[in-house]
């Protein structure tokens, strides 16, 4: 287990080391530079603002710099913001963010996962398919459809909860819903399949023909396995709310690193966007890596994989 | 010793009306009403962006700022927007863009994941294992950051989204077709192929990939619309299709701006793309059931 750990531990750098090669590549191949404005600098001044911000070195040697202040967590100062490092950037929204991302998944789970239950053991009745019609609708309705409507609905019309900005937890209910109805929804219909798996094993009629109680097959048999394919499915949901993120907080106007990362792409504010590129891609490899962990914990099958 | 009984008896047999696998399967379509319902939807909606325009009196991209915002009416069905154009032909003319990033994207995505899992499955062993690691490790990355950092480093030109939402979207194609491939290699046909001397090509070409095809359609129907949200994700940040052109993202993106007064602005566009999906899902899990009865919800 533990070599399996790092192994994997080491195909994550890997990981982040290729994104990191991939995001510098492509910022350097953006045309325009993150010092260009409407007014015209002296071309003096132009070449010291590239000096200070090591613009005036080859790729290849900027490439070498920056990728060592990155390993020693310096993420470099703001192309656009001046007198404000990538750090100082992310220390203020990430918490924001990750209150968001946290209550959207625990809503998601809370909400998903109980429903594919229910409707997997119930199965062609009505409670099953309500919840499934439901998380239909859920999964064709992406946040940027879900979060105005909900905007529209609450906040403008019944006027119950505030559509923008972030001064307390009445702020996050209208996001985190939008964020988190979507995913929701996929969590439940990946636990119904995944119990239905279960619940037609042939072990399962052995089980019954023994006279075990159905409550004792469902929770104690086909819980576990059933539970595999949502769980699989954490790490593209991270990296699904991550960029949903983006969408959400543009709507609801929340100060977190999803806005950051949109105007920092558009501005062309190159550390930025290298530095919130790596931070979502490390979040995403760690959360992989949980997944791979816990699955092998729930299947020992998968261990000598 | 004449060939004549050997023909009359293949003429015999070519009465017994068979079944095909397609027949059988469009046969089990017909019978799910949510799927034939969807796919009627679908087919409307289609006609609707496609024909619709050249039947309505106004031009999408044509201005009357008289006319702004003006709600629903007998003169404009969906209302205006703030321009003062005519909302109806607006999302006619964005359906119309959606659905073909929609497809060709699709098409992208299927010709790279076909390949790409025929070859891993055909070949296997070591090469397999290694290019399956790379679609692995390719899953895990956050790819919507980079088709976002592309699209504002190339500029935002239709056919580069195509191709950047093709490259995103091949990966569960290749590994559906390369555990098809896996199972059928092993098969007779494939072996009475490969003593006829048969080039690797055409045996993946010819005998391979034709069956595959009916999982391969499922996940393709399924895969536009999981490409049609990605860009109308894009056009919603700013970064798809640029308007005056529309697309439903962009429309959704304009109409959440005005919504507290302008409601309907968001409501039809929001309307139809959930529609679209809702139908596109349907009838892929109506497909799914119907070309794999095996997998078929119990």
């Amino acid at each position: 287990m533990l070599k399996f750990i790092a192994m994997r531990l080491l195909q994550g750098v890997l990981v982040l080391l290729g994104i990191y090669a991939v995001t510098f590549l492509l910022v350097a191949a953006t045309p325009g530079s993150p010092f260009s404005s409407e007014r015209a600098i002296a071309p003096e001044i132009l070449a010291q603002i590239e000096a200070f911000y090591g613009y005036d070195r080859p790729l290849g040697e900027r490439f070498i710099t920056s990728l060592g202040n990155f390993v020693q967590g310096e993420f470099g100062p703001s192309a656009v913001y001046a007198n404000r490092t990538v750090t100082q950037i992310i220390a203020e929204s990430f918490p924001v963010s990750l209150t968001l991302g946290s209550i959207s998944l625990g809503l998601a789970l809370l909400l998903g996962v109980p429903a594919g239950i229910l409707a997997a053991v119930k199965r062609n009745t009505w409670l099953d398919y309500i919840p499934m019609s439901v998380s239909m609708a859920g999964i064709c309705l992406p946040t940027f459809v879900m979060g105005p409507l909900l905007a529209l609905v609450f906040g403008l019309i019944l006027q119950w909860l505030p559509v923008a900005g972030w001064y307390g937890p009445e702020f996050a209910i209208l996001p985190a819903t939008t964020l988190g109805l979507y995913y929701a929804a996929y969590f439940a219909r990946l636990t119904r399949g995944g119990m239905l798996e279960m619940l037609n094993q042939d072990w399962v009629r052995t089980a019954r023909a023994k006279g075990v109680a159905e409550s004792t097959i469902i929770w104690k048999h086909c819980l576990k396995g059933g539970l595999i394919p949502a769980i699989t499915f954490l790490g593209p949901a991270l990296a699904g709310i991550i960029s949903g993120s983006f969408v959400v907080e543009t709507i609801f106007q929340i100060p977190g690193l999803g806005q950051w990362f949109v105007r920092a792409a558009l501005n062309r504010d190159d550390f930025l966007v290298l530095g919130l590129t790596v931070l979502f891609a490390a979040m995403i490899v760690l959360m992989n890596l949980l997944v791979d962990i816990v699955q092998v914990a729930l299947n020992p099958r998968l261990k000598y994989d | 010793m004449t060939d004549v009984p050997i023909d009359a008896a293949i003429a015999e047999e070519e009465l017994v009306e068979g079944s095909s696998l397609w027949k059988d399967a469009w046969a089990r379509l017909r019978k799910n009403k949510l799927a034939v319902g969807s796919l009627f939807v679908f087919v409307f909606i289609c006609l609707f962006c496609f024909v619709g325009p050249l039947l309505s009196p106004y031009d999408a991209t044509a201005q009357d700022l008289f006319a702004g915002a003006e709600g629903p009416s007998a003169e404009h069905w969906f209302g205006t927007d703030t321009l003062g154009r005519d909302l109806m032909v607006r999302v006619m003319e964005g359906g119309r863009i959606s659905l073909l990033v929609g497809l060709v994207a699709t098409v992208v995505a299927l010709a790279i994941g076909v390949i790409y899992g025929a070859t891993a499955g055909y070949v296997g062993g070591k090469v397999d294992a290694s290019m399956m690691r790379f679609v692995d490790l390719l899953y895990a990355l956050p790819f919507t950051i980079f088709v976002i950092l592309l699209m504002v480093a190339f500029g935002r030109s239709l056919w580069l989204m195509f191709v950047a939402i093709g490259c995103v979207e091949w990966l569960s194609m290749a590994r559906i077709v390369r555990s098809g491939v896996l199972s059928l290699k092993k098969q007779e046909f494939v072996e009475a192929a490969v003593s006829l001397g048969y080039s690797h090509r055409r045996i993946i070409v010819r005998h391979l990939i034709p069956n595959v095809l009916g999982p391969v359609i499922v996940i393709a129907t399924l895969t536009v619309p999981a490409v049609m949200l990605l860009e109308a994700f894009l056009s919603f940040l700013g970064l798809g299709v640029q308007p005056p052109n529309a697309s439903w993202g962009v429309l959704i993106n304009e109409g959440q701006t005005n919504m507290e007064i302008y409601p309907w602005l968001l409501l039809f566009p929001a309307g139809f793309f959930a529609v679209t999906l809702f139908c596109l899902n349907f009838i892929g899990d109506g497909l799914r059931d119907a070309l794999d009865p095996k997998s078929a919800k119990d």
